[in-house]
């Protein structure tokens, strides 16, 4: 501690330049959300939403006024509850197959996992679509559902894997060395020391299927999901909704950020 | 390894030699299936021919001038890319190294609420930010608005940032929309390596009298280069492929990038052997940059 007190004596400049930076950055991070924010409130003159005119709070009572991005919104929620379910399920089976034992091929394993992650959208969009257009498949929400998936499957294994790396596996032979079959061992140790991970990793997958355009350009075929829509029709019409409906989810996930990382700190001061 | 010996780890591997297998199949035969054999299956598009009045399919004949095609006619898309992307991830980690160590090191127990924060953009669409942006810099935007009330005009166009009073349709508007949808990417690693670094050897070296700046350079920057590389890989291979930020941001000089070229020639030309072609000298150029990158700044483990 004194070090430390010691250097920030010598060089308080140092220290100022530091808070301004990381200030200016936090505004630079936000100053977009702010204008989303703002744009809700804007009464709209003609189809695009753009530029500011005025305030109102018309656009927030009919948020869910029907358009062609309320139906976008639903099949990107669709899309995401399909293909991030299964990648949850087959991504955390196999990270707890490569952390919980050790098998001949872990490190093929691990490659295949991180090698899409490190494979830019467009090439993967592009080999989809080849393998679809070659066999003949029509493109459309299955096709989508399988392309999300694919790239969810990466995330979910490594941050599942992330999570469960330090778990005291040993805890599972202390059940069964009491008597307890595989499948209660199962589900009253392994599935409750796992399910933080397993949450997070799904939170993570759903957040990047609702968001994805490029990949999901080359195998959607007619079918709209949110960011295609906006896209594709931002240029004809960018109603006000889409703005009050971004804000509710970032005021919801801010409010959820702020409560679990203060509650983290009440524990962490609790426990001492 | 001996000291593992007679914990579960090793038990489990005398007893259940199957499980793992059959818990990693799933997931390993649908990456083969729709990971594995549709690259396979784009190398073959790559190398075939386009239908023309005498053969109406795609046929595969070893077709290498679809390579050579890539680069003639897109190597300045290429380049574009690439410069975008590598700008992007300069700024990226001009910008985030900073706030990690100011997070990591300055912020005690209001860590998790700051980093929390860094995390907010990621719940809003990545195309509504970009447009947010593209509103904000528009020619009668907000953004332009205060510079022409303060008189900064001139001295911008000066140095460059504006161009003929101009924010929007730059390659700087893409640059910096690249750079504000990835800077996340970057932060979030460098802040995890920071974190991780032992604040005894920090006082320890003062302790020794080294100045902050010493200390800086020889415990702490070292300590926090994996979280640079692993920052690195996750930004700038987005970035080279990125066209969103070229297509909001960019005027019709800047949407010249990769990706939008290969995205037409599929969805709109149907030329799918020169995207093909195109497609894999992106990802070619890629995973040697990844190489060579990984062999001079080396971590083993990228998760």
């Amino acid at each position: 501690m004194s070090a430390r007190t010691k250097r920030a004596g010598r060089r308080p400049w140092g220290t100022y330049v530091l808070y301004c930076v990381a200030g200016l950055a936090f505004v630079y991070l936000f100053v977009p959300l702010f204008r989303i924010v703002q744009l809700s409130f804007n009464v709209q003159k003609g189809k695009k939403n753009t530029s500011w005119n005025g305030f109102t709070i018309d656009n927030w009572t009919n948020a869910f006024k029907s358009s062609n991005y309320i139906d976008a919104l639903k099949e990107s929620l669709k899309v995401a509850l399909w293909a991030c379910s299964l990648a949850t399920v087959i991504g955390a089976l196999v990270a707890i197959a490569i952390t919980r034992y050790k098998l001949n091929g872990g490190t093929f394993i691990n490659l295949m996992l991180v090698i899409p992650l490190t494979t830019p959208e467009i090439v993967m969009g592009a080999s989809l679509f080849t393998l679809f257009f070659n066999e003949g498949v029509s493109r459309g929400f299955w096709t989508i559902v399988i392309a999300h998936t694919m790239f969810c499957v990466s995330f979910v294994a490594l941050t599942v894997k992330a999570r469960i790396r330090g778990l005291d596996w040993s805890l599972e032979d202390a059940a069964s060395d009491l008597g307890s079959g595989p499948l209660r061992t199962f589900r009253k140790i392994t599935l409750p020391i796992i399910t933080p991970g397993i949450a997070a990793a799904f939170l993570l997958s759903i957040a990047l299927s609702i968001d994805d355009y490029i990949i999901t350009s080359f195998v959607a075929g007619g079918v709209k999901t949110l960011p295609r829509q906006i896209f594709d029709g931002e240029k004809i019409e960018l109603p006000a909704q889409v703005h009050v409906i971004a804000s509710m989810i970032m005021f919801v996930a801010i409010a959820i950020i702020l409560a679990s990382s203060i509650a983290g700190n009440r524990r962490k001061a609790r426990l001492g | 390894m001996s000291a593992k010996a007679d914990t579960g780890a090793d038990r489990s591997l005398r007893e259940g030699r199957k499980i793992p297998y059959v818990l990693a199949i799933p997931a390993m035969a649908f990456m083969f299936v729709f990971f594995i054999i549709p690259l396979i299956s784009l190398l073959k598009s790559s190398l075939s021919t386009k239908p023309d009045r005498f053969k109406p399919h795609y046929a595969f004949t070893w077709e290498w001038s679809n390579y050579s095609d890539a680069f003639t006619r897109f190597g300045g898309h290429l380049l574009r890319s690439f410069a975008f992307a590598g700008a992007a991830t300069l700024l990226c980690i001009v910008v985030a190294y900073p706030v990690a160590y100011f997070i990591a090191f300055k912020m005690g127990r209001w860590r998790n609420v700051l980093l929390g924060l860094v995390m907010v953009p990621f719940f809003t669409s990545f195309l509504l930010r970009t447009l947010a942006w593209q509103s904000l810099l528009a020619d009668h935007g907000p953004v332009l608005g205060f510079v022409r009330s303060v008189h900064l005009g001139g001295t911008l166009e000066w140095l460059g940032v504006l161009d003929n009073g101009r924010l929007l349709n730059t390659p700087l508007a893409v640059i910096g929309g690249l750079t504000y949808n990835f800077l996340p990417f970057m932060l979030l690693p460098i802040y995890v390596s920071l974190e991780k670094i032992d604040r005894g050897l920090i006082d320890a070296a003062a302790d020794l009298y080294s100045p902050f700046s010493a200390t800086f350079r020889k415990v702490i920057m070292p300590l926090s280069l994996p979280g640079v590389f692993a920052g690195t890989l996750l930004t700038f291979i987005p970035a080279t492929g990125d066209f969103i930020n070229a297509q909001f941001l960019g005027g019709t000089n800047e949407q010249r990038v990769i990706g939008k070229a290969v995205q037409s020639q599929f969805l709109n030309l149907n030329d799918y052997p020169s995207a093909a072609g195109m497609s894999f000298v992106l990802m070619a150029i890629i995973t040697t940059l990844v190489l060579v990158y990984t062999k001079f700044m080396g971590t083993e483990d990228l998760a």
